[in-house]
C-alpha cells in the first residue's frame, strides 16, 4: 500500500506527508505531524474536541480524510498562540477557570475563536447555541461563556 | 481502499461506473466517516466530489436555485437570497449536527444517507425541491421524496451520483419552515420533525401546502391529507387539530432509544401545527 | 497522624482563598498539555481488544491462529495469557476477568481476546481473524427482574450475604445490607401523613471526554514504564502488578494529564491488557480506547429501584422514614446499593430510620465510582418523597426540611455522630436566596432538594524540595482532575509564607513517591493539602536549623514568620531575618538540600452538604424541559481557591442535570447496549443549561488547619431530586423515573390529565 502524498499550510508552514485513503485529518495530526493539542473525544463528530480550522471553515478533524486536505489551509491549536502571546480566548480561558481538565479546552478555543470572528458581540444565546457541538463534562459551561464573553469584549478593544 | 479527486463530473461518474467494489461519494463525509469508522461499510473506492468543477457552488437560475452537491450546509445560512427565499430549508440544514458539522455536511449527502431523521429532507419535500441525477445514462431530475426507498437505500443506480438539489423561486405570498423535536437543543437526531411549504391567496387564506413528516416512518413522508387538512383555511384551531390527526394517522413509526411510537405519533401533529403557523406568518399571514 | 491537624481558629490565611492563575493553564490553552493519548515510545505497536458482541455466553474456543500469522502482528491475547496470580482475592480477580474474560463473557463489550500490530489497520484486520466460539447464555439487564428470584443467573454460586440464614437457593443478590436506629414501625403509626413510593433511575456514565488511554512497556529483565490517564497512579501500578506478578517497585506508572474521570477512572480495564501485550511482544504498546469502547466497557453507575416511606405528624415532625434500595453492580459484587443505604437519609435527624441495600447482579459492564457514588439515586428518591410529604402536610419544603435537618450532636442514620455541619446553613440560605422568590410563569416550576457526601481521606504522601535559588518544588502523588496543583500551590504558599508563584506543583510518578490513595471521594485537596501542610511544616523546621547554624544561635530562639527565619530574644532580636531564599542560598555549606517529607493517613474529611435550587419550564405538548434557572449551595469547610470551587459545584450541578433530564444506558432485548457514543447518550451541550450561580459557605472542619472538607462530589447528588421536584410542580404529576425525557413527561402528563 503506497501512500497518498498531500501538501497542506498548517498553522502557516507549508506541510507534506504521506498517509492512507481512510485515515482521517485527524490521525494525520497526532499520528504523523505529532501535533497532539488537537484532542479525539469520539471520533464521530459528536465531541468537538479535534476542532481544527479547513480554509476558513470549523470541522470536526475526525470527519475529514487526511487526503482530502490536498492544498488547504487548516489551523490547529497550536497555531493559535502568536509566539508567546497568547489569543485573549486562551488567556481569558485561564483567567475564568473555563476549564478543569482541560481536554475540551483546545476544541473549544478554536469554536470560540471562529465564532467571534463571525459575530465579534454575541449573546450569551448565541454563544451557547455556537459552542453547542463542543462538549465539556467539568465546567458546566458557565466559566467558559463567560470567559468567551470577556474576551470578546476585550477583543473589540 | 482508493481514494479518488475527479475534477470534472464525467470523471466522477466514469469512477463510480467502472469500479470494482464498493464505491462511495465522500462529499461533505459527516455520515461516510462515521459509517467507516463504525465498520458499518468497507469502501473500496472513495470519490470525492468536493473538486468537480461546478458543485461547490450555489447558483441563482432563470428557474429558482441550483445547490451543488459539495455545498456545506454552512454556506447555504451565508447566502441571503437562499435564505430569503426558503427559509424553512436553510434553518433545516444548519440543524444538522453542530457548527463543525455543518462546516462539512450538505444537502444532498443528507439526502442520499436516507435516513427517515435527515433534517434537510422534509423542508426540502415541502418546497418540492428536485435533486439532478448525473449518471452513466441520460441525467434525470427526481422529486426529493422519490430519492429514498428504506432506510440507507435511495433510487440511485451504479454509476449515479446527485450533481445538484434544485429549488423553484417561491411564489408571492408563500412561506416555508422545518421543525423538529430533539430531547437536547442542539446536536442530536429528530425523534420527529416537520417541514411545511404553503402559498395564501390575497385574503390571507391557505391556497396550496406541502407537509412533509420526518423520522416517523421509514421514509419521510408527505401527507397530503394534512395539507388538504389547512388548505382553504387561515390556521384556525379546528384545522390545526385535523392536520395534526391526519399527522398521526400518516405515522408509521418504531420504539426506539430516541422516542416511543406514542411521542411520535402525538409530536409530529405538534411540530407540523407549529411550523404551519410560522410558514402562515412568513408568507405574510396574520 | 504525623501533626496535629486541628482546625487552627485564629490562623489568618494569606494565600489560601485567593483566586490565581493555575500553572498548568498555559499549557493546556496551548495544546502542549500531555494527555493519556498524547505519548509514544519508540516502536511502539497499536493495541486493539476484541470484544464479546453478546451480554452473557460461555467462551468455547477462540483460535487467534489466522490473527498470529497477519503480517504486522506482534502479539495475540487472550485469558491464557493472564493466568490467576490472584491467590484467593477474589476482588482482584473479578478485575482480572473484568480485564480479560475467562470461561464467560457476561456482558455485551466485555473483552475477550486482544492484539498488538504495527499500526492500527493492521490491529483491526487481525481482530477479525481472531474467532470466538460462544454459547449464547439467557441474560438480564434490570435490575428488577435480575433480583427476581426467576432471573437467568448472571454468575454460578452467588448466595447472599448479610441475610440469616444463609439462602438456599442462589440468586444475583450477592449483599444485604442495613443501616438505621430505633423502630420505624412504631414510628409509623405515630405518622398523621405517610408518603410511600418506588423510584427508578437508569444507568448513566460519567462522560469524561478523554477516553481510557495508556502506552506501556515491559523489559525482558522486569523493568516495565506505564504512561496512563488515571485518577490514581499507585493503585493502578498495585492491580497491574498483582495482576501480572510483577514487582510494584519495577512498574514505574506516570499519570498523564486527565481528561476527566469523575470515579470513571478509578479502576483498570485495558491497562494489564497493555501490559501483557507489551511483554508478549517485547515492545511498547499503545493502547486506546474508543467512545464505543468506553461506554460498552468501562464503569457506568448503577441503575436502580428504590422504594421510600416516610410518614410525619402535622406539624411536620418526621416520625419514620424507611428505604429499601435495590442496585445493579454489573457482573461483580459491589457495594453500591449499600452507599445509596448509608447516604439516604444522611441529611436529616429522624428518631426512627431504616435503610436496606441489595447488590444486584446483571449483564452489563461493571460499575465504577461515579461522583458521589450511589447517593445521587438515593437522594432522588428520598427528596421526592420529603417534597411530597411536604406538600401534603401543607408546609413550605425548605421549612419542612429546616425542621428535620441533622446538626452538630445528631446520629446520622448510618451510624457516626455528627460534628459541625452544614445541612442547616445551607437550607437557611436557601431560604434567604432570591431564587427562591423569584416569580415563575406558566408551565414552569420550581424544586428543590438536599444532598449528603461523606468526603474521604486516606493514604497521602508529599515532598517539598526547596532548590538553590529559594524556589520551591511540590511533589504530590494524588492525581490533579480540575486545578488541585493550583489549590496544593496556595496551601504550600501559605505554609511557607512565600509568593504563591515561587511554588511549582508535580505530580510524582510511582517511582518518586510513597503511595498515594487515589484522587476520589473528593479527597485529593483534603489529604494533599494536609500532606503539603506537613511536609511545609517540616521543611520550615529544617529551615529553622539551618537559620540557627547560618547565625549560630540556638535553634529555640528561632521563629519563622512571614516566610522567613526570625531570631527572637533580647539577645538575638537585632539579628537580621532570613528568606527562604536567604537559607537555601547556604544549604549546602548548612547541611544539604532542604526538604520537607510528609506521610501520613488523612483522617476526618468532614462531610459535606448541599441544597440545590432550580426552575423549569415544561413544554405541555412535548414534554421538552427547559432549565431556566439553577443555583448551588454548599459547605466548602475553607475554599482553597474559591474559582476552582465553584467549578465543582457547577460540574456537579450540570453532571446531574444530564442525569435528571436525558442520559441513560439503553439496552436492547438482546442485551445489547444501543446509545454507546454522544450523540445517542445526551449528556448536555452548552446552549442546554443557563448560568450555575454558587454560593460557597464555609463551615470549618475541625479536622483541618484551615477548615478544609471535600468539595468535588457532594454537587452532583441534589440535581436529581431538585429537577424532579421542578418537573413535577411544573406539570402537577410525580416524576418517578429518572431520566426525565420528553416521552416520560408526556405520558405522566398524559396520565395525569386521564386521571
Amino acid at each position: 500500500m503506497s501512500g497518498i502524498a498531500v501538501s497542506t499550510t498548517i498553522n502557516g508552514d507549508e506541510v507534506e506527508y504521506l498517509c492512507q485513503a481512510d485515515e482521517t485529518l485527524l490521525d494525520v495530526l497526532r499520528d504523523r505531524l505529532e501535533m497532539t493539542g488537537t484532542k479525539e473525544g469520539c471520533g464521530t463528530g459528536d465531541c468537538g474536541a479535534c476542532s481544527v480550522m479547513v480554509d476558513g471553515r470549523l470541522v470536526c478533524s475526525c470527519l475529514v480524510l487526511g487526503a482530502e486536505v490536498q492544498g488547504s489551509t487548516i489551523e490547529t491549536i497550536e497555531g493559535m498562540a502568536d509566539g508567546a502571546d497568547l489569543h485573549p480566548l486562551q488567556q481569558k480561558f485561564i483567567e475564568h477557570a473555563a476549564l478543569q481538565c482541560g481536554v475540551c479546552t483546545p476544541g473549544f478555543l478554536i469554536a470560540a475563536k471562529d465564532l467571534l470572528e463571525r459575530n465579534p458581540n454575541p449573546t450569551e444565546e448565541e454563544i451557547r447555541f455556537g459552542l453547542a457541538g463542543n462538549l465539556c463534562r467539568c465546567t458546566g459551561y458557565d466559566k467558559i461563556v463567560r470567559a468567551v464573553q470577556d474576551a470578546a469584549q476585550e477583543m473589540k478593544g | 481502499m482508493q481514494y479518488e479527486r475527479p475534477e470534472t463530473l464525467k470523471d466522477a461518474v466514469g469512477l463510480l461506473s467502472n469500479s470494482k467494489g464498493k464505491a462511495f461519494v465522500l462529499a461533505g463525509g459527516s455520515d461516510l466517516l462515521v459509517r467507516m469508522r463504525g465498520e458499518y461499510i468497507d469502501p473500496d473506492v472513495i470519490v470525492d466530489i468536493k473538486n468537480v468543477k461546478g458543485l461547490d457552488q450555489v447558483a441563482k437560475t432563470a428557474k429558482g436555485f441550483s445547490i451543488g452537491a459539495a455545498v456545506p450546509c454552512a454556506e447555504l445560512g451565508e447566502n441571503k437570497a437562499l435564505k430569503k427565499a426558503w427559509p424553512g430549508v436553510v434553518e433545516a440544514a444548519n440543524l444538522i449536527g453542530s457548527k463543525q458539522i455543518q462546516g462539512r455536511c450538505t444537502i444532498s449527502g443528507n439526502l442520499c444517507n436516507a435516513s427517515p431523521a435527515a433534517d434537510s429532507v422534509p423542508a426540502l419535500v415541502a418546497a418540492g425541491a428536485k435533486a439532478v441525477i448525473a449518471g452513466p445514462g441520460r441525467k434525470r431530475r427526481v422529486a426529493v421524496e422519490k430519492i429514498v426507498t428504506a432506510p440507507g437505500k435511495t433510487c440511485l443506480e451504479k454509476g449515479e451520483l446527485i450533481e445538484a438539489i434544485e429549488l423553484g423561486k417561491q411564489a408571492a405570498r408563500s412561506g416555508d419552515a422545518y421543525l423538529r423535536f430533539i430531547p437536547r437543543t442542539e446536536m442530536d437526531i429528530a425523534v420527529a420533525s416537520a417541514g411545511v411549504n404553503l402559498t395564501l391567496d390575497n385574503k390571507g387564506v391557505v391556497k396550496s401546502a406541502r407537509v412533509a413528516l420526518g423520522a416517523v416512518a421509514p421514509t419521510v413522508v408527505l401527507v397530503k391529507d394534512a395539507a388538504r387538512a389547512i388548505i382553504g383555511t387561515k390556521l384556525e384551531e379546528e384545522a390545526l387539530d385535523k392536520m395534526a390527526l391526519a399527522c398521526a394517522k400518516a405515522c408509521n413509526p418504531i420504539d426506539d432509544k430516541r422516542g416511543t411510537i406514542e411521542f411520535r405519533e402525538k409530536v409530529s401533529g405538534v411540530l407540523a401545527q407549529r411550523a404551519a403557523k410560522i410558514a402562515y406568518a412568513r408568507a405574510g399571514g396574520k | 497522624m504525623g501533626f496535629d491537624a486541628a482546625f487552627e481558629k485564629k490562623k489568618k490565611l494569606n494565600s489560601v482563598g485567593t483566586r490565581p492563575l493555575r500553572p498548568d493553564g498555559v499549557e493546556k490553552v496551548t495544546g502542549k498539555a500531555r494527555y493519556g493519548a498524547d505519548f509514544n515510545m519508540p516502536g511502539q505497536l497499536v493495541g486493539r481488544i476484541l470484544r464479546s458482541p453478546h451480554a452473557h455466553a460461555k467462551i468455547k474456543k477462540i483460535d487467534t491462529t489466522k490473527a498470529e500469522k497477519l503480517k504486522g502482528v506482534k502479539a495475540v491475547i487472550t485469558a491464557k495469557d493472564l493466568p490467576d496470580l490472584t491467590d484467593g482475592n477474589s476482588d482482584l480477580y473479578d478485575v482480572l476477568d473484568n480485564c480479560m474474560a475467562r470461561e464467560k463473557a457476561l456482558y455485551d463489550g466485555h473483552a475477550v481476546a486482544a492484539v498488538a500490530a504495527i499500526d492500527a489497520a493492521t490491529a483491526r484486520k487481525a481482530l477479525k481473524l481472531i474467532k470466538v466460539d460462544y454459547k449464547i447464555l439467557p441474560h438480564v439487564t434490570d435490575v428488577d427482574e435480575a433480583a427476581d428470584a426467576k432471573a437467568p443467573l448472571v454468575r454460578e454460586g452467588v448466595f447472599t450475604t448479610g441475610v440469616d440464614p444463609k439462602p438456599a437457593k442462589p440468586s444475583n443478590i450477592t449483599n444485604r445490607s442495613q443501616y438505621g436506629h430505633g423502630d420505624v414501625e412504631g414510628g409509623m403509626a405515630e405518622a398523621d401523613f405517610i408518603v410511600g413510593r418506588t423510584f427508578k433511575t437508569e444507568q448513566t456514565h460519567q462522560g469524561y471526554i478523554e477516553p481510557h488511554a495508556c502506552v506501556a512497556s515491559v523489559n525482558s529483565d522486569g523493568n516495565a514504564e506505564l504512561w496512563v490517564c488515571t485518577q490514581g497512579h499507585f493503585v493502578y501500578r498495585q492491580n497491574c502488578a498483582d495482576l501480572l506478578g510483577m514487582d510494584a517497585s519495577k512498574l514505574r506508572v506516570t499519570s498523564s494529564e486527565i481528561g476527566g474521570g469523575f470515579g470513571g477512572k478509578t479502576h483498570v480495564w485495558s491497562e494489564p491488557v497493555a501490559l501483557a501485550l507489551s511483554r508478549k511482544a517485547g515492545r511498547p504498546v499503545k493502547l486506546v480506547m474508543s467512545r464505543e469502547e468506553v461506554f460498552r466497557a468501562s464503569g457506568p453507575t448503577s441503575a436502580t429501584s428504590i422504594d421510600v416511606r416516610i410518614g410525619a405528624k402535622k406539624d411536620g415532625t418526621v416520625t419514620a422514614a424507611e428505604a429499601t434500595l435495590r442496585y445493579t453492580c454489573g457482573p461483580y459484587p459491589g457495594m453500591w446499593a449499600e452507599l445509596g443505604a448509608m447516604t439516604a437519609f444522611a441529611p436529616y435527624d429522624f428518631a426512627n430510620v431504616k435503610t436496606v441495600g441489595y447488590e444486584v447482579l446483571v449483564n452489563r459492564p461493571k460499575v465504577a465510582a461515579y461522583r458521589a457514588p450511589s447517593a445521587p439515586m438515593a437522594a432522588f428518591a428520598v427528596e421526592s418523597a420529603v417534597d411530597e410529604l411536604a406538600g401534603k402536610i401543607g408546609m413550605d419544603p425548605v421549612k419542612f426540611r429546616i425542621k428535620n435537618a441533622a446538626k452538630e450532636g445528631s446520629r446520622a442514620s448510618y451510624g457516626p455522630v455528627y460534628g459541625p455541619i452544614g445541612i442547616g446553613p445551607t437550607l437557611e440560605a436557601a431560604k434567604k436566596h432570591p431564587h427562591m422568590k423569584a416569580p415563575l410563569g406558566k408551565n414552569q416550576g420550581r424544586g428543590m432538594a438536599c444532598g449528603f457526601w461523606f468526603n474521604f481521606g486516606g493514604q497521602t504522601c508529599s515532598n517539598i524540595n526547596i532548590g538553590e535559588d529559594g524556589t520551591v518544588n511540590l511533589a504530590v502523588g494524588t492525581v490533579d482532575v480540575g486545578g488541585s496543583r493550583a489549590s496544593l500551590s496556595l496551601v504550600a504558599a501559605e505554609e511557607l509564607g512565600v509568593p504563591y508563584e515561587q511554588i511549582k506543583a508535580v505530580i510524582g510518578d510511582t517511582g518518586t513517591l510513597g503511595h498515594n490513595d487515589m484522587t476520589d471521594g473528593s479527597r485529593g485537596t483534603f489529604s494533599s493539602s494536609l500532606a503539603t501542610i506537613s511536609a511545609a511544616r517540616n521543611a520550615i523546621s529544617i529551615m529553622k536549623e539551618r537559620a540557627a547554624k547560618m547565625w549560630d544561635i540556638p535553634v529555640e530562639h528561632v521563629e519563622w514568620e512571614n516566610g522567613h527565619a526570625v531570631a527572637k530574644g533580647k539577645k538575638y532580636g537585632n539579628l537580621p531575618k532570613l528568606s527562604v531564599k536567604d537559607i537555601a542560598a547556604k544549604a549546602g555549606r548548612t547541611g544539604g538540600p532542604i526538604a520537607g517529607h510528609s506521610e501520613l493517613v488523612a483522617d476526618g474529611a468532614g462531610v459535606s452538604f448541599a441544597t440545590h435550587i432550580c426552575d423549569i419550564e415544561v413544554d405541555p405538548q412535548t414534554g421538552a424541559t427547559k432549565v431556566l434557572r439553577y443555583t448551588v449551595i454548599q459547605d466548602a469547610g475553607k475554599a482553597v481557591h474559591p474559582t476552582y470551587v465553584e467549578g465543582q459545584y457547577q460540574g456537579g450541578a450540570a453532571q446531574g442535570i444530564g442525569w435528571a433530564l436525558n442520559e441513560e444506558y439503553i439496552y436492547g432485548k438482546d442485551g445489547r447496549l444501543q446509545n454507546p457514543g454522544f450523540l445517542d447518550y445526551r449528556i448536555p451541550v452548552c446552549s442546554d443549561l443557563p448560568m450555575i450561580d454558587t454560593q460557597i459557605l464555609e463551615i470549618p472542619n475541625p479536622n483541618h488547619p484551615y477548615g478544609v472538607r471535600g468539595v468535588g462530589e457532594t454537587s452532583i447528588v441534589p440535581p436529581l431530586a431538585a429537577i424532579a421536584n421542578a418537573v413535577s410542580n411544573a406539570v402537577d404529576a410525580r416524576m418517578t423515573h429518572i431520566p426525565m425525557s420528553p416521552p416520560r413527561i408526556l405520558k405522566a402528563l398524559e396520565t395525569e390529565a386521564a386521571e
